[in-house]
């Protein structure tokens, strides 16, 4: 399936009865949205609205303490500090299984990914790889890093599940890290010739007397150039390119394990491009480094078509702002941010720079409108209510495998998306995001909450749960019911509520209306260990609490970020 | 209960069934509890209560009025006390009666289809709204913190895993709904709550009228329309509701208008009589906190107070109404509860501050018309302290419901009241007899649905069997068997094992009970 902008207005009417059929049995409708905002920095106000908004886009899940932090500077601060990212990470993938499965080569509680291939512990570290990514979203630092790791593997993803070696997983899931921020066309450029991704779309059988146009065709049609309407390369084009590639495999015999490049399987003729790419002859090579040289070259006359920009621009736009580029969105932000981007040579973070301080990205409009993916709602969930892991190694990835497998549940498999195309909720017209809510998924988003403010998933000795009286006490005044609601519907939802839907959280502190000091009496005791009434009080308070949240997480609004 | 059930249940009993009980013939006992016990062992027995919960604490000494008392109640509260002239008499009863704005009530009780059981609390009141109210929804003693409710514990044990599994084609409809309020801890079981969470009433009315709330005209208000569209659509009990209430209309015209509390029964009566088996309701009304002004300075039989009793009476009476006119009286009882009752002794601002024990007010063709209990007795002198002592354990009236209304077995409700045992008392007009003896005569092997499914974890297996070999294994997708949770001999009852399935192959596993020629096989997805 191919992802591409789609004026919906050209759709022919058989394709979009057929779409209405197949969409069933809830209709999209068709948002009229005019925004007269563009690029020009925003120079409203940056409050806590502002700067949730900001927040909930840029971060899996919002601590009280960002909400504090980030609406305390002014936009273009808060803009930049989100953008000023790290690679480097706490830890790297560990041996969580040695307890029940003891590995030769890899002490219990030890990282693998530096230590030889060993085919019995391909699943066991494949799970450990995943649920290290789904731990790594979990506790996040407050920048950009992990979502933007999570739009590049969106992009350009390969499955986990189908490597021969979890150390290739390992090696693509760090070039995602190592450039998420950094350089796009470095970033293709490594990954075309990354050994997990060899191994995905087949580049590891490309050679001169059997070429295979896998990875060739993908490169344009879903990763650079993409089937916008301007995109007008050819197949002869994806033939050439599939030649380019030519003779590259994979060594799992060396630690690391390594892509290869071998010249006897490389196609050495000149690869000639069609008028789109201006007749781009690429002279073949017959050296060692024949493969990148090649491939430089090759990229170079893609990067070179000014529709790269604008796909990477709307693929960035429809996951930080909103699914649906209307041809006012297309002239007004698409295009001037992509001739930024080119600019600024393809790097990514004067990009973001740009969306993000735009008047265009805090429009009132463009708000509350993203329904979440499965990984902010869930590892989201973890970092937002704070939720203590264990430190254990097995405990540990006992609950993050839970994370990840529960997102698998609700249509997001971390490292094995559906297909080459990504998730369809991040590029299948008309549905989009909207495809992350099925009559399965909802119900399950709900439940998910649900265990984690009441019961907990206990595993293995652990509970990991929310502790509610942690978030509630850093909030402005949890004493008072009314200021209690207040803050816990700015903090946790991205649209404000109506006074009945408020009254009706208010039923939760003070059924049948009883004046406010119970409550305030009540949180008072629940926090005063010294209290007579404490043990008391502190159930008492922790029961209200409970179903207020779980009030507010079961309503529509939050499912939307 | 309906006799295809009856003789359903009969022939599985096959020849163990005694053609006779305690001398009296069996189909004698055609609405006795046993009959109940055994239609529920296919089912439930149908009986559905309606919980009406009056938040705030309501001032019983006010709503059902000792006449008797009058010189020491005058001594006490003469500036919120009713005048003796203005309170409702009751047929056959003297020294006791309603307050003035109760006359729908009234009626119902002349009509014999009203009891009320007097100053029902418990041991060491307290006189928290929050903690009293968690004592009354979970049933625990008042120094105690339960964590489940008492309906919540009896649910759990009909709809074992529940949700998971659920809803099911012997279980279509959600075990309890609440409406107009929050989902309460009376409904919490042992991990999940069982009652419907309607924590939207305007969703929920939108959704049994097939409409939804008007959002704003921007991309997040479509967003959001989409989101609420589906949540009605796949809200698991969403179309068995909205069916139900699509199958039947409000016939009564007595239903008052800006009335909350008419407003829920309203719907109730509906989702009932549309062929919901929801066992449970709770409804609410608020405003019970009467500290000031609960009455009128000028005529004390009117005011806050007085305006409350009437929606509550009224709405009651209008929905009793509406059940007899749909033909559905008699499978339907209501209960009113509040926190507390409100101190004996009024304060300086007209009003009432927390007491103790108050009276409970059950009503419907179930009932055994009349008063329990005796009229409280209020001292010749009154001090700020002194409070309605209690007559009976609400407890007490609580396995009256479920042992007399529902049919349970005196094992069953003892397990809903966490091991305690309570006297029950005649509410509900069922024989009292013990049924537990004859639990065990429908032969039963019944495997629960497995917990959690999809399982990534550890898995919880769950059977009952009638005593002797049971076997329960596992199966991988391929059929073979990867683990064994039971093999041998057991007692009768139920029987929990848990299994660790982390690290087995991601599948569709079959899980099969067997004992003797009797098997039956379901369906575990593992995702590690």
């Amino acid at each position: 399936m191919s992802s591409y902008y789609q004026n919906h207005d050209t759709m022919d009417r058989k394709e979009f009865l057929t779409f209405k059929r197949a969409a069933a049995p809830t209709e999209v409708k068709k948002v009229e949205r005019r925004t007269t905002t563009g690029l020009a920095v925003y120079s409203g106000t940056f409050g806590k609205k502002e700067a949730m908004h900001l927040l909930r886009r840029t971060l899996f899940g919002v601590k009280v303490q960002d909400m504090k932090d980030f609406s305390a500077k002014s936009m273009s601060a808060a803009v930049d500090a989100l953008l000023n990212t790290s690679t480097a990470v706490p830890n790297e993938p560990l041996n969580h299984y040695g307890k029940t499965m003891p590995d030769p080569n890899v002490a219990y509680g030890a990282t693998w990914v530096n230590s030889a291939l060993d085919f019995n512990f391909n699943f066991q570290r494949t799970m450990s790889m995943k649920s290290w990514w789904w731990e790594m979203a979990a506790k996040q630092q407050s920048t950009i890093m992990e979502k933007m790791v999570m739009f590049w593997h969106n992009l350009i993803p390969i499955s986990a599940l189908e490597q021969v070696d979890p150390r290739m997983t390992h090696i693509y899931l760090k070039t995602l890290r190592n450039n998420a921020m950094g350089n796009f066309k470095s970033l293709v450029r490594a990954l075309s010739v990354d050994p997990a991704m060899l191994v995905y779309l087949n580049g590891r059988y490309n050679t001169k007397r059997a070429p295979d146009e896998n990875y060739a065709r993908e490169l344009m049609e879903l990763f650079t150039l993409g089937k916008g309407p301007d995109s007008k390369y050819t197949e002869d084009d994806v033939k050439a390119a599939a030649r380019v590639l030519t003779g590259w495999n994979i060594n799992f015999l060396t630690t690391p394990p390594t892509a290869t490049f071998t010249l006897n399987n490389h196609d050495t003729t000149n690869k000639q491009f069609s008028a789109f790419f201006n007749n781009t002859l690429i002279t073949g090579r017959s050296t060692a480094t024949a493969g990148t040289d090649e491939l430089d070259d090759m990229l170079n006359m893609i990067f070179a078509q000014t529709e790269v920009a604008k796909f990477i621009c709307r693929k960035l736009y429809k996951y930080f702002v909103y699914y649906d580029i209307t041809p006012d969105v297309e002239t007004n932000i698409i295009t001037p941010l992509a001739d930024h981007f080119r600019n600024n040579n393809y790097n990514i973070k004067p990009l973001l720079d740009k969306l993000l301080k735009s008047e265009h990205f805090f429009d009132p409009l463009n708000m509350g409108c993203v329904i979440k993916d499965p990984t902010t709602h869930i590892a989201g969930f973890c970092r937002q209510w704070e939720t203590d892991f264990p430190t254990d190694t097995e405990q540990l990835y006992n609950i993050t495998g839970y994370g990840r497998a529960f997102g698998q549940a609700i249509l997001q498999d971390i490292l094995d998306p559906p297909s080459v195309s990504g998730w369809p909720a991040w590029h299948q017209s008309p549905q989009f995001l909207r495809s992350w809510i099925s009559s399965d998924s909802l119900p399950k988003r709900n439940q998910f909450t649900d265990l984690m403010l009441f019961t907990g998933y206990r595993r293995g000795g652990y509970t990991f749960i929310a502790d509610v009286f942690k978030v509630t006490r850093q909030f402005s005044n949890p004493a008072d019911a009314d200021t209690l609601i207040a803050d816990a519907v700015a903090f946790v939802l991205p649209l404000e509520l109506n006074i009945t839907e408020i009254a009706t959280l208010r039923n939760n502190l003070l059924p049948g209306g009883i004046p406010a000091y119970n409550w305030s009496d009540e949180w008072t005791q629940a926090n005063d260990p010294g209290h007579s009434s404490h043990a008391t009080a502190l159930a008492s308070a922790k029961l209200k609490l409970q179903l207020l949240y779980k009030s507010i997480m079961n309503l529509s609004e939050y499912q939307l970020s | 209960m309906k006799r295809r059930l009856f003789l359903k249940a009969a022939t599985a009993a096959g020849s163990m069934l005694p053609v006779t009980l305690n001398g009296l013939s069996v189909r004698a006992y055609a609405n006795s509890p046993l009959m109940h016990l055994l239609g529920r062992r296919t089912g439930n027995n149908g009986n559905v209560l309606v919980l009406i919960q009056l938040n705030g604490g309501n001032d019983g000494l006010n709503t059902v009025i000792p006449l008797d008392q009058y010189t020491n109640l005058t001594k006490a509260r003469s500036n919120v006390l009713i005048q003796d002239t203005k309170v409702l008499k009751l047929n056959g009863v003297t020294g006791t009666g309603l307050h003035p704005a109760m006359t729908g009530l009234q009626g119902l009780y002349n009509n014999g289809l009203v009891n009320i059981v007097q100053d029902v609390g418990y041991p060491n009141p307290n006189f928290s709204h929050f903690r009293s109210t968690d004592i009354w929804m979970s049933g625990s003693d008042a120094k105690e913190s339960w964590s489940s409710g008492w309906m919540g514990r009896y649910l759990d044990a009909e709809f074992p895993g529940f949700p998971d599994g659920f809803p099911n084609t012997g279980a279509p409809d959600p075990p309890a709904i609440q409406i107009g309020g929050m989902v309460s801890l009376a409904t919490m079981g042992t991990s999940v709550n069982m009652a419907m969470a309607i924590t939207d009433p305007s969703n929920f009315y939108g959704l049994v009228n097939g409409t939804t709330d008007p959002v704003p005209d921007t991309p997040a208000g479509r967003e959001l329309e989409f989101l609420r569209i589906m949540a009605n659509q796949t809200n698991q009990y969403g179309t068995s509701i909205k069916n139900a209430a699509g199958k039947a209309t409000t016939l009564s015209t007595k239903y008052p208008t800006g009335n909350t509390l008419a407003d829920q029964l309203k719907i109730v009566a509906r989702l009932i009589k549309g062929g919901l088996k929801t066992q449970v309701y709770m409804v609410s009304i608020g405003g019970f906190d009467t500290h000031s002004q609960q009455v009128d300075n000028s005529d004390h039989s009117l005011g806050a107070h007085a305006t409350l009793l009437q929606r509550v009476s009224d709405a009651i009476n209008a929905f009793q109404d509406d059940l007899t006119l749909m033909g559905i009286q008699d499978k339907v009882a209501g209960l009113t509860f509040s926190e507390f009752g409100r101190r004996i002794m009024s304060n300086g601002s007209v009003g009432t501050d927390h007491g103790a024990a108050a009276p409970m007010i059950a009503f419907g063709t179930g009932v055994q018309k009349g008063i329990i209990g005796r009229n409280p007795v209020i001292p010749d002198t009154v001090t700020v302290a002194d409070n309605v002592p209690m007559q009976y354990d609400f407890r007490q009236i609580y396995v009256s419901a479920l042992q007399d209304w529902f049919g349970l077995s005196k094992t069953e409700v003892k397990a809903a009241m966490g091991g305690r045992d309570f006297n029950t008392l005649p509410v509900f007009k069922a024989s009292r007899m013990g049924i537990e003896d004859f639990a065990d005569l429908v032969s039963r092997l019944h495997l629960y649905d497995v917990y959690p499914n999809p399982v990534s974890g550890e898995a919880t297996f769950k059977f009952f069997t009638d005593g002797g070999n049971v076997e329960l294994y596992l199966f991988d997708p391929l059929g073979n068997r990867t683990h064994t949770m039971a093999s041998g001999k057991h007692s009768m009852g139920e029987h929990e094992v848990r299994v660790d399935l982390y690290g087995l192959r991601p599948g569709n596993y079959f899980y099969q009970l067997s004992q003797g020629n009797r098997k039956y096989t379901k369906v575990v997805v593992v995702a590690n």
